[in-house]
């Protein structure tokens, strides 16, 4: 009697077990998705100047805010005059000042111990010259003193996130987060990929299913998978050194690190992708089509054309849109061939950068926590929902087919 | 005779592309195993790098891939193959296991480098695991359970429904007959499930680039908080940024063949099972 409670109880214990494991490994997934959103939502509430610092303008100064491309403009030199900017601001030469300029007119000695006397040298300055402009860590700043006013802190925009042309993450004093160059490098990079592969994966997968005896079948499939196996770093090691040279020469190019190299190596990647999941979509043609096809008459290659590529051809489209995912997705062998310039994709033949190539090139220089990181997070999340809206037609796509009615 | 005529020519085409596509596979491993063949020996495999990575072999980084895929295994397979006991066996509805199947499903087509951010987010820096084997064995881990729970599931799923009534027409339990008639017939494939999870976890670069790899390491990893060397990223860093690109080449061809060695036969070893298993069932 005892035993048979003891099993009872045993069984109670591990189904409780199981449903805990079940859970756990739910939420566990869940919180992936959480997380990533998490550290990349802070991106939007912090300052557009590096974190720490600030800007400050002579108090007579009529501006009262900068937008980070206007910051940029005025500390790389291209923006000289204030009325530039609008019409309101006066016709004076504006000067950009860094922290280190102090060091022109005083010496070390002269600021004091701990540079006590810096923010009223600063200060001074500021009350000096008009036209001035100074970034200046919070810490030495001199807030509050008269004649200086400090420019309020602006949050980064999500406008300004994804509809910016340039990716600068690291300039100063006010880093430039637009990720446009960095989705349509990858969406390019990709859909080139994709075009190289179609053509070559349908051919393949109509051979397969069509053709190709059961022998061939038997060793051709096995190979296929084979290709899907060799892990991404090795493509990359491949691309970097045969196709990387390879382009290089065929095109006369002063680089072979380019978004063709890039689409060559992804072109290849997916393949095994494309091969399979087409060669599905077409074995599963009904017999009686096939049949009735033949028997009036039509030839095979006709009965391939007019009927089963028609019938797989939702199959197909889910065999592309996973193969773009697959490609959107892939880091390492982009990242070792495509020579991960940010700029705005013009050519096939110039370097580009992808996502994640950003995000495994960047990580790991950005401070935990600062801007860039977290931009590289919403970078990440980006990346999350386009491969979700791609798994998600992908299946739509696939469930179109089952529910097709002959 | 035109129809003919085009039919010739197209099938031409589809066999030579065929061709061209297993031409490209031996192309690619063609070409590693002639350049990295020569560098192969005993003393390469088992001993570390020496004078900037350009002599010298690769054991600690085959020692860290070695760790790293026993500890991605020891996360992701109880709690893979206990999940998809879990949702295939025990409750088939509910809740829980539409959040799993929500969450595998989306899961499974999330880039790798996605696993590497949240890794580093989570393990890293939240838990203050640092840079070790535990951070990126958990990031590795995480990314092959979904492929776990789907095929062990497919294993469970494949155990004719026959087997669990007469088992519990005879008088088992659920979990008698969970653990005596459905997990051992099931075996084999979970198995398979398994080694290709080894496979996969043993060639990613991207998870682990900010969770545990190091670029050299003078000695071994002595505990699960030390940082590790692994293959597929230690191909990485010699093959891009090396002080001296030249005299590391056929280091790295070493390494991208025993790399492509050690998952391409992982990989065979799955095939080779399964295709037993499909003979034995076809047996009885």
């Amino acid at each position: 009697m005892s035993t048979k409670k003891l099993r009872r109880a045993g069984e109670y214990v591990i189904e409780k077990l199981l449903t805990v494991s079940g859970a756990v490994t739910g939420l566990t997934m869940l919180t992936i998705t959480v997380f990533l959103f998490k550290e990349g939502a802070g991106l939007f509430r912090s300052p557009s100047v590096e974190k720490g610092y600030a800007l400050y303008v002579h108090a007579e100064n009529p501006v009262e805010r900068l937008s980070v491309n206007e910051i940029k403009g005025i500390f790389d030199g291209e923006i000289t005059v204030w009325n530039a900017l609008s019409s309101d601001y006066p016709h004076a030469e504006i000067v950009p000042y860094r922290i280190e300029d102090i060091f022109q007119r005083y010496s070390e000695s002269e600021l004091g111990e701990d540079y006590a006397l810096l923010p009223d040298k600063l200060a001074e300055v500021i009350r000096e010259t008009s036209g001035i402009i100074a970034f200046l860590p919070q810490q030495y700043a001199p807030t509050g003193m008269t004649g200086v006013k400090t420019l309020p802190s602006q949050d980064i925009r999500p406008a300004d996130f994804f509809g910016g042309t340039s990716w600068m993450p690291t300039a100063t004093p006010a880093p430039l987060f637009g990720v446009l160059p960095l989705i349509l490098g990858t969406l390019f990079v990709s859909i080139v990929a994709i075009l190289i592969a179609l053509p070559l994966g349908l051919s393949v997968a109509i051979f397969l299913s069509e053709l190709a005896g059961t022998r061939t079948r038997k060793w051709m499939k096995p190979a296929i998978e084979l290709l899907a196996g060799i892990p991404s770093v090795v493509y990359g090691f491949f691309g970097l050194v045969v196709l990387v040279p390879l382009v290089q020469r065929a095109f006369a190019l002063p680089v072979g690190e380019t978004a063709f190299t890039g689409s060559l190596i992804l072109a290849i990647m997916a393949l095994p992708t494309i091969i399979t999941v087409a060669e599905d979509a077409m074995r599963n043609t009904p017999r009686e089509l096939r049949e009735a096809s033949l028997a009036l008459g039509a030839g095979h290659w006709q009965t391939i054309r007019k009927v089963i590529i028609p019938y797989a051809s939702s199959g197909i489209s889910a065999a592309v849109v996973l193969g773009i995912g697959r490609a959107i997705g892939e880091t390492m062998a982009v990242l070792m061939v495509t020579g991960n310039a940010a700029v705005m994709p013009h050519s096939l033949f110039e370097s580009v950068r992808t996502i994640p190539a950003t995000i495994a090139a960047e990580l790991g220089e950005a401070p935990a926590g600062g801007a860039h990181y977290q931009a590289l997070f919403v970078l990440g999340c980006v990346l999350f929902l386009l491969t979700l809206l791609i798994s998600v037609s992908a299946e739509w796509m696939a469930g179109k087919q089952s529910s097709k009615i002959l | 005779m035109r129809t003919k005529l085009q039919q010739q020519i197209a099938f031409f085409i589809f066999r030579s592309l065929g061709l061209l596509v297993i031409g490209l596979l031996f192309w690619i491993l063609g070409f590693i195993v002639y350049h990295g063949a020569g560098v192969i020996s005993w003393e390469f495999l088992t001993t570390a790098p020496r004078d900037g990575m350009t002599a010298g072999g690769i054991w600690p980084a085959l020692v860290g891939t070695c760790y790293l895929v026993i500890g991605s295994m020891v996360v992701a397979f109880p709690l893979g193959v206990m999940s998809a006991v879990y949702t295939s066996e025990y409750a088939r509805n509910g809740r829980i296991v539409r959040l799993i199947r929500i969450m595998t499903n989306n899961l499974s087509g999330i880039p790798s480098i996605v696993f590497g951010l949240f890794g580093m987010s989570l393990f890293v820096r939240t838990l203050g695991f640092g840079d070790s084997i535990l951070a990126g064995s958990l990031t590795l881990g995480l990314l092959v359970l979904p492929l776990v729970i789907r095929t062990t599931e497919e294993a469970l799923q494949a155990v004719p429904a026959t087997y669990r009534t007469g088992s519990r027409a005879l008088g088992a339990s659920r979990w008698q007959t969970v653990s005596r008639v459905v997990l051992p017939v099931a075996f084999p494939n979970i198995i398979t499930g398994l080694i290709l999870a080894v496979g996969r976890v043993s060639g990613e670069t991207a998870p682990i680039l900010f969770t545990v790899a190091a670029y050299f390491l003078p000695q071994l990893p002595t505990s699960i908080f030390d940082q590790a060397m692994a293959l597929p990223y230690h191909l990485y860093v010699i093959a891009t940024s090396g002080t001296d690109l030249e005299a590391t080449r056929p280091i790295a061809y070493g390494t991208a063949l025993v790399l492509i060695g050690v998952v391409l036969c992982i990989n065979l070893l799955a095939n080779l099972l399964r295709r037993r298993i499909g003979k034995h069932a076809h047996k009885s």
